[in-house]
């Protein structure tokens, strides 16, 4: 008995410490280009190694009965006529729904801590009056919240292209240029179907749906140009809708910006 | 209440066709109908895999150039449908459901038969209706999900006819639900407790109690979306004042439930074949029955974390993460006592043993994602990707569908009086099992790093990883082969079977293979411990 349990005691560690080296050896995700990307990537490496107990630990167990407890050709009869275990049955009820509920508040965390939790119709400067309704996306905040007063940007989606009117600078354009480590507000509408602006490097994701504005706000973190994707179903060439999202020094920035800048028109 | 055969009924079934000619009838008997649903349901599925390779093909390489990108949407829309209401739900419900269900309770019909044969036989219409479409004007192309402003706005009759076909589809469904509740409920031979039925009618109960519950939700949605399409009126569209996210909210107030109609029929047959070939009784079959009742209650109020990058607010979504992972819970129960049933037992590895364990490990890998995709912030990045796409194949293909074809390995001895092939069998699982992993595992890769859903062109640097997904696919085409020519040859010359190849004790082995128009000469049995496997019960068959 005791032999029997060092064995099971040998075969749960290892699974652990399998599934802990590929959780931390294994990259499964692209770049990390913001701040919600390194929160994201915590909450997928806690998830995929839990996972990877469960799924490994599962595996073994089918796989070791087949082979234990397969029926040699020499063989009658039945297995023991065990019918349960009410400890046993108690026991995997009450580890899971622990484990389950722990993921749900640490994700509750992480959602926090990407701006989920916030209510987004208070500050938006692009809100025509306080009745519009804003439907929620992520609103996240940096530790040096910088004045967005050039980076709040309309977003228009429409089959199949993103359209990016920055309404301070009076112009609009098909690329969405910002400036690392600012915060970039944005409110989206789409002109005919649901549409959903997607940047992977980013980790974040918000439906761009007609007849309801939808808020994205975010903070690039590193130079470069990313794809930001169409990920709704939104017609024949859905797979074609994309535009680039660049994220360049502020002087870089304020160059392109000043350049495409358009005067005022006063009528 | 005592079981008498209806005069009136016997006459009819006298008057019936005989012989393999049943089958292209409207026949009453409950025998007949499932395996009407079964032919039937398998022949949707093998023109929904070859829309599935098509699909491989056209994603084989990262240009769109295998066919119009608009006949591509059609495709994706009608593999999704047919796979879902024309083979996966119709068999593990119609299909085993008509066939075991009246054994199981010791009944000699379904409750209502005539019921029975119409939701039958509004499948075949209604599915060639839907295949039909793509021959007027094009078939739909907003998908399964259908969401307006796309379904509103791509071509109307395409989208019509979808919108027919699935309401036709979902009635059938709903009278084949009154069916299985009132049968199990109010069939039972005298002396049968509820809680001596056989897992699988737990099971269909639960099921049916989903159907009956959300299907109309369904239905009434793509009415007022049939009204928005032909009649410009407002309730999903935009441009008139309408609301796209209410269409959401109600769609997947079906949808997800769906999910579980799909599953819960699997768990219960899979409950049924484990017992029989680990020689062991089901483990733990009272907190099997709650954690069914469980998940078709929670099924009920998870459905908008299929919404979580919709507008909602963010209390909802934080509502239905926790909801959803929840569900976590009675299906681990499930798994566990699964395994524990293997645990222990003298088991003899076939296909339909091989089947069942392909499945366990299958659906436990899709539900470790799919507990994952419940967490939003998990969600918001992956949603409307390839992982999943990974994650729900890996629920109905790997989970259900490996089920089903454990089912027809376990009961074609029943059903035909032959045995089937074991290495023919064992060849097709092992095809299967790993076209299947090779097919969607690196599916999940593709999702996290950038593959939007439904998409007919790619980035190049997917390529690699897509080609690898369409080889697994080919060889899960390959592997119906062996399948195939396994059942012509064992209806042709198979081995004789027997009445109880398995030495099972469910009720449904205690007649004769294949079972008479009555199921049983004489009195039905009353069988009070369908898993009595290693006691004394065993030694008098």
């Amino acid at each position: 008995m005791l032999n029997k349990n060092i064995y099971l005691i040998l075969i749960i560690s290892l699974v652990f410490a399998i599934s802990f080296w590929i959780g931390f050896n294994v990259n499964l995700l692209p770049a990390e280009a913001s701040i919600n990307a390194p929160i994201y990537d915590e909450l997928f490496k806690i998830l995929f190694i839990i996972g990877l107990i469960i799924f490994i630990g599962m595996t073994i167990a089918v796989i070791y009965s087949l082979f234990k407890f397969r029926k040699r050709d020499d063989q009658i009869g039945d297995g023991i006529a065990l019918e349960g275990n009410l400890s046993l049955e108690i026991v995997w009820t009450i580890i899971p729904s622990i484990i389950v509920l722990l993921i749900g508040l640490y994700s509750y965390n992480i959602y926090d801590r990407m701006g989920g939790m916030k209510e987004l119709n208070h500050n938006h400067e692009l809100m025509s009056s306080n009745t519009e309704k804003i439907w929620a996306g992520i609103s996240q905040t940096s530790d040096n919240e910088i004045a967005i007063n050039n980076l709040s940007i309309e977003v228009s989606a429409m089959q199949f292209a993103f359209l990016f009117n920055y309404p301070k600078g009076n112009f609009i354009s098909g690329e969405l240029h910002v400036p690392v480590d600012q915060k970039v507000s944005m409110k989206m509408e789409s002109k005919d179907v649901i549409h959903a602006f997607w940047v992977p490097e980013f980790r974040i994701k918000q439906d761009i749906i007609p007849g309801q504005p939808t808020i994205l706000n975010f903070t690039p973190t590193k130079v470069g140009k990313y794809p930001i994707i169409c990920a709704e179903l939104c017609g024949p060439y859905h797979g074609g809708m994309r535009a680039s999202i660049i994220v360049e020094e502020e002087s870089d920035y304020n160059e392109w910006f000043n350049k495409n800048k358009k005067p005022e028109v006063n009528l | 209440m005592t079981i008498s055969i209806d005069p009136q009924k016997t006459n009819n079934e006298s008057l019936q066709p005989k012989g393999w000619l049943r089958y292209f009838s409207f026949s009453l008997d409950h025998k007949v109908i499932g395996i009407q649903y079964l032919v039937c349901g398998f022949l949707f599925y093998l023109i929904g895999g070859t829309l599935a390779s098509a699909i491989r093909i056209e994603l084989a390489s990262p240009m769109s150039d295998f066919m119009p990108r608009d006949v591509y949407n059609q495709v994706l829309t009608l593999h999704g449908t047919i796979m879902i209401f024309l083979w996966i739900v119709p068999v593990v419900n119609g299909a085993f459901g008509n066939y075991l269900i009246p054994f199981y309770v010791g009944a000699r019909d379904m409750a209502f038969p005539r019921l029975n044969a119409v939701a039958f036989w509004l499948i075949p219409p209604s599915g060639l209706m839907l295949v039909a479409s793509y021959f007027v004007e094009g078939a739909a192309q907003a998908g399964w999900t259908a969401y307006p402003p796309l379904s509103i706005t791509t071509p109307q009759s395409g989208q019509i006819i979808w919108i027919l076909s699935v309401l036709l589809l979902g009635g059938s469904s709903i009278f084949g639900g009154i069916n299985f509740i009132a049968t199990i409920i109010k069939l039972r031979r005298p002396g049968l407790k509820l809680m001596q039925l056989p897992m699988y009618c737990w099971a269909m109960l639960g099921t049916s109690l989903l159907v009956v519950l959300s299907t109309p939700v369904l239905a009434g949605t793509l009415i007022l979306l049939s009204f928005d399409i032909i009649a410009n009126t407002g309730f999903f569209n935009p441009v008139l004042g309408g609301n796209v996210v209410v269409y959401q909210h109600l769609f997947w107030f079906y949808s997800h439930p769906a999910v579980y109609i799909m599953v819960l029929p699997a768990f219960g047959l899979v409950s049924e074949i484990l017992p029989v070939h680990a020689r062991k009784p089901l483990f733990g079959y009272t907190t099997m029955v709650f954690s069914i009742m469980g998940i078709v209650v929670l099924g009920l109020v998870v459905w908008a974390h299929h919404m979580f990058t919709s507008g909602t607010p963010p209390w909802m979504r934080l509502f239905f993460t926790i909801a959803t992972a929840f569900i976590a819970v009675p299906t681990g129960i499930k798994f566990f006592n699964w395994v524990a049933t293997l645990w222990g037992g003298k088991i003899s590895i076939n296909s339909a043993m091989l089947f069942s364990c392909g499945f366990i490990i299958n659906f436990v890998f899709g539900g470790i994602t799919g507990v994952a995709l419940a967490q939003v912030p998990f969600d918001i990045h992956v949603h409307d990707t390839y992982f999943v796409v990974a994650h729900f194949h890996y629920i109905v293909y790997g989970g259900t569908v490996f089920i089903i074809f454990s089912s027809i390995y376990h009961w074609f001895p029943k059903v035909t009086g032959k045995m089937l092939n074991e290495k023919l069998g064992i060849l097709h699982f092992i095809n299967t099992f790993i076209g299947f992993n090779l097919c969607f595992a690196p599916q999940h890769w593709l999702g996290l790093n950038g593959m939007p859903r439904r998409v007919a062109e790619y980035d190049p640097q997917f390529q690699f990883v897509n080609q690898i997904s369409s080889l697994g696919a080919l060889l899960m085409a390959i592997s119906t082969i062996p399948f195939l020519i396994n059942v012509f040859l064992s209806l042709r010359n198979g081995k004789d079977a027997g009445d109880n190849p398995w030495n099972a004790l469910t009720p449904e082995w205690l007649t004769s293979s294949p079972p008479p128009v009555e199921n049983w000469e004489g009195e039905a049995p009353l069988v009070e411990e369908p898993y009595g496997y290693g006691k004394e019960i065993t030694e008098q068959i």
